[in-house]
């Protein structure tokens, strides 16, 4: 299957502060009761974005809802972002709502993996430059990131850190093979020679 | 050099190296449920691919199954809605079912080891993160997305990145009222909720080794709250022993055979380990989590931490407190609880049960407390009510329920509602896990669950333990 091939991502950022964010908060269970990823966007962090959007003055303006980040592209967090449930609807809601990048100080590898198998980068950078991107963001909301996978570079406004990416998610990304199933199935004589030496499968 | 179990089993089941340098890996099992499934049937139906192995995929009802009203249709149609597109799935690509009637029904990582479809050395796959369960028999098991899902339905492979291996050895006798949970639970706290990332865990050492495959799939079932993907244990005897005779386990004289296969793929005593934790069980105590993740806990004697303490992160300190409603170094005993809820993949099994049984026998839950028990499958239901199991339960005033997730996340009917505080013998204590965003959950083993129902607070289990047996068990 052709994918896209995902080689650099330029807009606006939302910074998204703390750590262990996890796809429970990202994207709530109840969302999950669906047979299709349709409309998730509408519900990313529900619970804990009520009030907020309606600009309910006791309540924290939550990132999603801050009108200065209105048609960010690229998403900055902190460490170990989404961990928890294997949910790809954590994910699929980022991504449908727009956004084209995560950058963070790290990931859990779960989220890491289904982000990429649906096109959407999560990139890594040390923790005091994503302070720094952060910071930057909050400062200069119109701020325009400018990201390139091949070179491994982020840019902005005199901001420029290098950035982090697996070579295979890299790879994948610039070449344009991150929906897999179709390289898994070429060549499926291996798969099944593989499958022929496994006891369990062949039988004791 | 010897190899770990990840390693020897990694190499088996490695198909080749993809241009993007992943490693393509064949999935001995795959198991498959209601939630996260239907767009992957569905992309396969767009493509026109069919699954490709059928006979090495397996699929239940647990995440949204209501566990006291079961007659279909359900009233709630987006449920009703999900059973009937797995069900409809599962006809249209010949796959295995254990439907909503079947008594094979069950929370998927209850029901694999039950039906010995779990076993040593082989690579599990499962669109839940919870898939770690299986490493108690010395598989590789992790939890994949939807997307992956479609990979393993249509090619049996997931294109995948190597781990590192962490080697954790408890030994030493845990002390009465300590159980598995506090065990993991530990774990956890000393090394982080994102300390694993990049890691398979293998659990190692005397304690591990005594324990039953109940209490070694309660460990690895929440390796991935610690952030590792993969948690196992080497298979020994005492694996051999549970698999034999299931439905799915090798038949006859092949036992003999695949038991020494299994037994060839543990760990060499000289494999190299990227690290190593070493962790003293008479140390340890009962773990109740006072915060928003499972490594935000402390010991039942212990304290909500205070600004300051070593190790915390203070915005993530005051944000956790904030949520429960802590301000912090209040005794976690003490703690008034609203529901009780004994479930869920971590600990729903029958030996999970009995031991909550023994807590509650002849007590009686706080009358300001809801609890409720869910057997974590329909097979665990039945034995436990052929022991007499739910009129202990019935009689205490706990709810004896039927098989599946519930309370665990909320998917189905059974929710926490508005602040109300659940002492928990799940998995996660995210906020809003437990299906209000605004419900509180402490987690811990199913012992101190129950202890906590009678008493309306969290207490601890010891003083119940050591009441009843004198210091036994």
């Amino acid at each position: 299957m052709e994918a896209q091939r995902i080689t650099r991502i330029e807009g606006s950022a939302l910074p998204m502060r703390g750590n262990d964010i996890d796809t429970d908060r990202i994207m709530p269970a109840r969302y999950l009761r669906s047979v299709t990823f349709e409309g998730l966007e509408q519900h990313l962090f529900e619970d804990e974005r009520k009030g907020s959007a309606a600009g309910d003055k006791a309540v924290h303006t939550h990132p999603f809802d801050d009108p200065r980040y209105r048609g960010a592209t690229i998403l900055i967090v902190n460490g170990n972002f989404g961990c928890g449930s294997s949910r790809e609807h954590a994910p699929q809601g980022l991504h449908r709502s727009g956004v084209r990048a995560v950058v963070g100080e790290s990931f859990s590898e779960i989220f890491f993996g289904n982000s990429l198998m649906i096109g959407l980068p999560c990139i890594t950078a040390p923790p005091e430059r994503i302070r720094e991107l952060m910071d930057l963001v909050e400062k200069q909301p119109n701020a325009r990131l400018r990201i390139d996978l091949q070179a491994g570079t982020c840019e902005s406004n005199g901001f420029a850190c290098s950035i982090a990416l697996p070579p295979h998610a890299r790879q994948a990304l610039v070449s344009g093979t991150w929906d897999t199933t179709g390289l898994l199935l070429e060549r499926y004589e291996e798969v099944d020679a593989v499958a022929a030496r496994l006891p369990y499968v062949g039988g004791f | 050099m010897g190899k770990t179990l990840l390693q020897k089993v990694w190499d088996l089941h490695t198909v080749r190296t993809l241009p993007t340098g992943q490693t393509q890996l064949f999935i001995g099992l795959h198991l498959v449920h209601e939630v996260t499934s239907p767009q992957a049937f569905d992309v396969l139906r767009a493509r026109g691919w069919k699954v490709a192995r059928p006979d090495r995929t397996f699929a239940t009802v647990d995440h949204i199954v209501p566990t006291r009203e079961r007659t279909r249709p359900f009233v709630d149609i987006l449920a009703e809605g999900m059973i009937a597109s797995l069900e409809r799935n599962c006809r249209d690509f010949g796959v295995r079912l254990a439907g909503l009637d079947d008594d094979r029904q069950g929370i998927v990582h209850v029901i694999g080891p039950e039906l010995g479809l779990t076993q040593p050395a082989m690579t599990i796959a499962c669109g839940d993160s919870h898939t770690s369960t299986h490493g108690a028999f010395g598989a590789v098991a992790f939890g994949i997305g939807t997307s992956q899902v479609r990979d393993v339905l249509a090619s049996q492979c997931l294109a995948m990145e190597p781990m590192k291996v962490r080697r954790i050895r408890v030994s030493g006798a845990l002390p009465p009222g300590v159980y598995a949970k506090d065990v993991i639970l530990t774990i956890i706290n000393r090394l982080g909720v994102g300390g694993g990332v990049g890691y398979a865990y293998e659990y190692a050492g005397d304690t591990l080794e005594r324990m039953s495959m109940d209490e070694r799939m309660t460990i690895c079932n929440m390796s991935i709250e610690g952030g590792a993907r993969v948690g196992y244990i080497n298979p020994d005897d005492t694996t051999f022993a549970y698999i034999r005779g299931r439905p799915f386990a090798p038949p006859g004289d092949s036992f003999e055979a695949a038991r020494r296969w299994w037994r060839s793929m543990a760990s060499d005593p000289d494999a190299r380990y990227d690290d190593d934790v070493v962790i003293r069980a008479e140390e340890l105590t009962p773990v109740v989590t006072w915060g928003v993740n499972p490594g935000q806990s402390v010991s039942v004697t212990g304290r909500v931490p205070v600004d300051g303490d070593s190790g915390m992160d203070r915005q993530a300190l005051a944000d956790a407190r904030g949520y429960m409603g802590f301000t912090g170094g209040e005794t976690i005993a003490g703690m008034r609880v609203d529901v009780a809820f004994i479930g869920s993949c971590t600990n729903s099994r029958l030996s999970d049960l009995r031991e909550a049984a023994r807590i509650v026998r002849g007590r009686h839950v706080a009358p300001h407390v809801k609890a409720l028990v869910v057997p974590g499958s329909a097979s665990v239901k039945n034995a436990a009510e052929r022991e007499g199991l739910d009129d202990v339960f019935r009689a205490a005033g706990f709810e004896w329920r039927g098989a599946g997730c519930s309370m665990c996340l909320g998917m189905n009917p059974d929710k926490l509602e508005g602040r109300q505080v659940c002492a928990s013998s799940s998995n996660r204590n995210f906020k809003g896990r437990q299906g209000s965003p605004t419900g509180r959950t402490l987690l811990m083993s199913p012992a101190m669950v129950a202890a906590a129902a009678i008493a309306g607070e969290v207490t601890d289990v010891r003083d119940f333990v050591q009441e009843k047996v004198g210091g036994g068990g």
